[in-house]
């Protein structure tokens, strides 16, 4: 293929710093709470608080890989909500799975 | 759909029933990737959810750090197992690698995002150019899991002294060095089973992802999105390589935190 060929056809947007600026600060607030879970695993005593703590913290850092990276946030209400509503029903899995399992400890320790 | 919108425009040139259709304002190929997605994020639900139920079941270790020895009596404390790094042997860094891991992996989708975002620009060098960055980070972080595997495999200098039941079904007591699928040096065998499994999966993702993330470079690249008239591909591409990067933030927490 000669240059020629590969050249752009496609008008080229300038880059729209304010857009670009949102991504690094969306990527500070990650490695923040990151950080933030680092330090707590370290200082605070282990048991249900902490855990609660740091699934509540990922959630956190889901919405904003959900939201601000995969930007679904900008597409229609009803593929948001067919995407997002399906979710919801894990939470609950999750309590139920986490109760399950502490019941077995009980029985058996 | 909102001003400052990140969907592209298609124009489309399939018929109404071979996916010309937009029904939900997004195209074919980005609808089915969402629902790809949903699925998968039900799939690595299942396992991490499992992953905790069976972790609850079992006591934590509970006395000094320093004194930790491992035992299928009890769970391993995260900070006790991943505490190598590569090149200092013996030496004690909690969680350190894997910080580094994590810290590549989100790395590499701020690019992915980047990469996107040059896309809907229709800017071919920063597509390439950030498509570039981001599978160094997806390489990076594949040859990171792979030394942590490969710790985890061989074990430590003194392993542990464990009584389990071995392949011939007697119940043996020996000192165990490392991890396998039937026993591990660090707690009980349903750890390592997970950790196999389910860091094994993710990984597997991960190899794709660095696949799909080539094609999609080397196709920009020739400029097969330019004379298509669009960078979609770059954005369907990115949500699968930001799912991957969403999986991890929960493997982080559930295998390195709790």
């Amino acid at each position: 293929m000669d240059i020629q060929q590969n050249k752009s056809t496609l008008e080229v947007t300038p880059r729209n710093n304010e857009k670009i600026k949102k991504i690094w600060k969306t990527a500070l607030i990650m490695a923040l709470i990151t950080a933030a879970e680092f330090v707590m695993a370290f200082t605070m005593p282990r048991g249900i608080l902490l855990y609660v703590l740091f699934i509540l913290l990922t959630i956190w850092k889901a919405k904003y890989i959900m939201m601000d990276f995969m930007h679904l946030g900008d597409e229609v209400k009803p593929l948001f909500y067919s995407i997002i509503v399906p979710l919801i029903f894990l939470i609950w899995l999750l309590i139920a799975l986490a109760k399950e399992g502490s019941d077995i400890f009980m029985m058996r320790w | 759909m909102s001003a400052h919108s990140t969907a592209i425009g298609v124009s489309s040139k399939r018929g109404v029933w071979g996916g010309g259709n937009e029904p939900l304002k997004a195209s074919y190929g980005k609808l089915m990737m969402w629902f790809f997605l949903l699925s998968d994020i039900f799939t690595f639900a299942a396992f991490l959810i499992t992953y905790l139920a069976t972790r609850v079941t079992y006591p934590a270790y509970a006395g000094p750090a320093q004194e930790f020895v491992g035992s299928n009596e009890y769970w391993p404390i995260p900070e006790l197992v991943f505490e190598a790094v590569p090149f200092l042997h013996g030496f004690h860094a909690p969680l350190v690698f894997v910080g580094i891991m994590t810290f590549i992996l989100i790395s590499s989708s701020v690019t992915m995002v980047l990469a996107v975002e040059a896309g809907h620009r229709n800017d071919r060098n920063d597509v390439v150019k950030w498509m570039l960055w981001t599978i160094v980070g997806g390489a990076t972080f594949l040859g990171c899991q792979a030394w942590e595997w490969n710790h985890f495999i061989h074990g430590t200098d003194s392993g542990s002294v464990m009584t389990y039941v071995n392949n011939l079904g007697q119940i043996v007591t020996e000192t165990v060095f490392g991890a396998n699928l039937s026993v591990n040096e660090y707690g009980p065998a349903t750890f390592a089973q997970l950790f196999f499994f389910i860091t094994g999966f993710h990984g597997f993702h991960v190899t794709i992802g660095v696949f799909l993330l080539f094609l999609c470079f080397y196709q920009a690249a020739v400029g097969v999105y330019d004379r298509r008239g669009h960078y979609e591909m770059v954005e369907k591409i990115g949500l699968y390589w930001h799912f991957v990067d969403l999986v991890w933030v929960f493997v982080f927490t559930l295998f390195y935190l709790i």
